[in-house]
């Protein structure tokens, strides 16, 4: 038995079935436990104040926004070389989640940035690029929503995914030579996990695990309802010749 | 591949092939601009290359859903899928085609609009040069979004929003290359990387749009 039978879509409906209440409820336990931990028990810093505290929620979505990309990006290769329906069904399911990991990424760091940098947005390397890579996910979500017929929709959004990803790596380190023409990002781009002390660490350990957990449960219930919604245009579809 | 090649050249220079239509779309946006922020010919000349780069994309870009609609509609692109010439070759064919009826003359006319901005003139030289080494890559890039949109009805809307992403790294190089080239700095880095984006597309996006038209044509 492989590894592949759990992607048959009944063995798929079967399995997630119970395994999805405990991912969600493992995910709330890590985020509630997290969270609390990080605003109520942990000192403000030294010289960000209790701003610090936003950490616990920008860090963990911005690196979920980046890893539903990757997850896609493997869901569509595993689409296009094996044909699994339910991997291309989890890559579309897997879009939106990005989508809002990367809005929240944002719009915290905004709100981080105000009393910080006395702006809400600038044009660092960093910000534009996950700017950009907010549009990729709008792309391919857009692409999905424009085609009808299910298969081609797969195929044609796993092509996108795979050119995409190159592209926002590309624009990636575009971005970076373009800013070192325009100014010195050196106190923008502050590198926050190298030098956090462990007082803030293990509560952002905790919050990262539980947003991991979160997009887990999310995808597979999003998987789960994109399933019973082609099963259910395949029995209109019988009922209709019938 | 030399046929095919004449064939969308002649298609886009007779009848209602849009060929100045782009070049219109280029002049007008540059001549709106000084409408828009004002016209002193300090800060129009500071922003005259990103100005120049971004029309000359959003130019490349009005002409995109041509590429393959109206053959896909008539049949001839189903044709051109049994004909001996691989799709990669197709893809490419068209992409070059794309490229000599609006790449081309754009890169032609954006000096005269240089002068309109008030670009620097040591810019020039580096202006016609990175629209001449980025836009094969907008075409190319702009064919692969093309086939991707090409079975949908409205497909017009939806072709900017997958392709203006994807015209990031290009647009970032290109106008950097014009500005570095108008501050007297070295713009070499800028237009080489901008030269293997280029060439990067050429070599890889083919394959990219050939399978997205087979997927079409199914």
């Amino acid at each position: 038995m492989s590894m592949w039978e759990y992607a048959n879509p009944k063995k798929f409906m079967g399995w997630t079935r119970p395994v999805l209440p405990w991912t969600f409820a493992l995910a709330g336990i890590c985020l509630v436990v997290g969270l609390i931990w990080g605003f109520f028990f942990t000192p403000d810093d030294f010289r960000q104040g209790s701003t610090v505290k936003i950490i616990y929620l920008h860090v963990p979505s911005a690196l979920m926004a980046i890893n539903a990309w990757i997850m896609m990006l493997v869901a569509s290769l595993i689409w296009v070389v094996r044909r699994h329906h339910v991997s291309a069904l989890a890559a579309r399911a897997a879009a939106p989640v990005g989508v809002v990991f990367t809005l929240i990424a944002l719009f915290t760091g905004g709100i981080w940035g105000q009393p910080m940098w006395g702006t809400y947005w600038a044009w660092d390397p960093r910000l534009t690029s996950f700017l950009i890579l907010f549009l990729f996910y709008l792309g391919y979500i857009a692409l999905w929503e424009a085609i009808e017929d299910p298969d081609t929709a797969a195929d044609l959004t796993s092509v996108l995914c795979m050119v995409g990803s190159v592209f926002a790596i590309l624009s990636r380190y575009a971005v970076l030579f373009w800013n070192q023409g325009l100014h010195q990002g050196a106190s923008l781009s502050l590198d926050k996990e190298e030098n956090i002390s462990d007082v803030f660490w293990f509560p952002l350990l905790v919050c990262i695990a539980g947003f991991v957990l979160l997009f887990i449960a999310l995808v597979l219930m999003r998987t789960r309802t994109e399933i019973r919604a082609r099963r259910m245009r395949a029995l209109e579809a019988r009922a209709r010749r019938a | 591949m030399i046929a095919l090649l004449w064939r969308d050249l002649r298609l886009a220079i007779r009848a209602g092939g849009g060929f100045g239509l782009g070049l219109a779309f280029f002049l007008i946006v540059v001549v709106l601009v000084p409408f828009g922020v004002g016209p002193e010919t300090a800060l129009l000349s500071r922003i005259a290359p990103g100005i120049l780069w971004v029309a000359s994309l959003l130019a490349a870009l009005l002409s995109l859903d041509r590429i393959f609609a109206l053959d896909y509609e008539d049949g001839s692109l189903a044709l051109l899928a049994t004909s001996p010439l691989p799709m990669e070759g197709v893809a490419m064919t068209k992409a070059l085609a794309h490229w000599i009826t609006t790449g081309l003359p754009l890169t032609f006319a954006a000096p005269v609009l240089g002068f309109l901005l008030s670009l620097a003139p040591e810019a020039y030289f580096y202006l016609l040069l990175s629209l001449l080494i980025g836009t094969p890559a907008l075409s190319m890039i702009g064919t692969f979004g093309a086939a991707l949109t090409v079975g949908l009805r409205r497909g017009g809307l939806l072709l900017s929003l997958l392709v203006l992403p994807l015209y990031v790294p290009t647009l970032i190089f290109g106008a950097e290359a014009v500005r570095r080239g108008a501050e007297g700095l070295d713009p070499t880095g800028a237009l080489m990387l901008m030269g293997g984006i280029t060439a990067g597309c050429f070599a890889l996006l083919p394959f990219a749009t050939a399978a997205t038209l087979r997927i079409n044509l199914r």
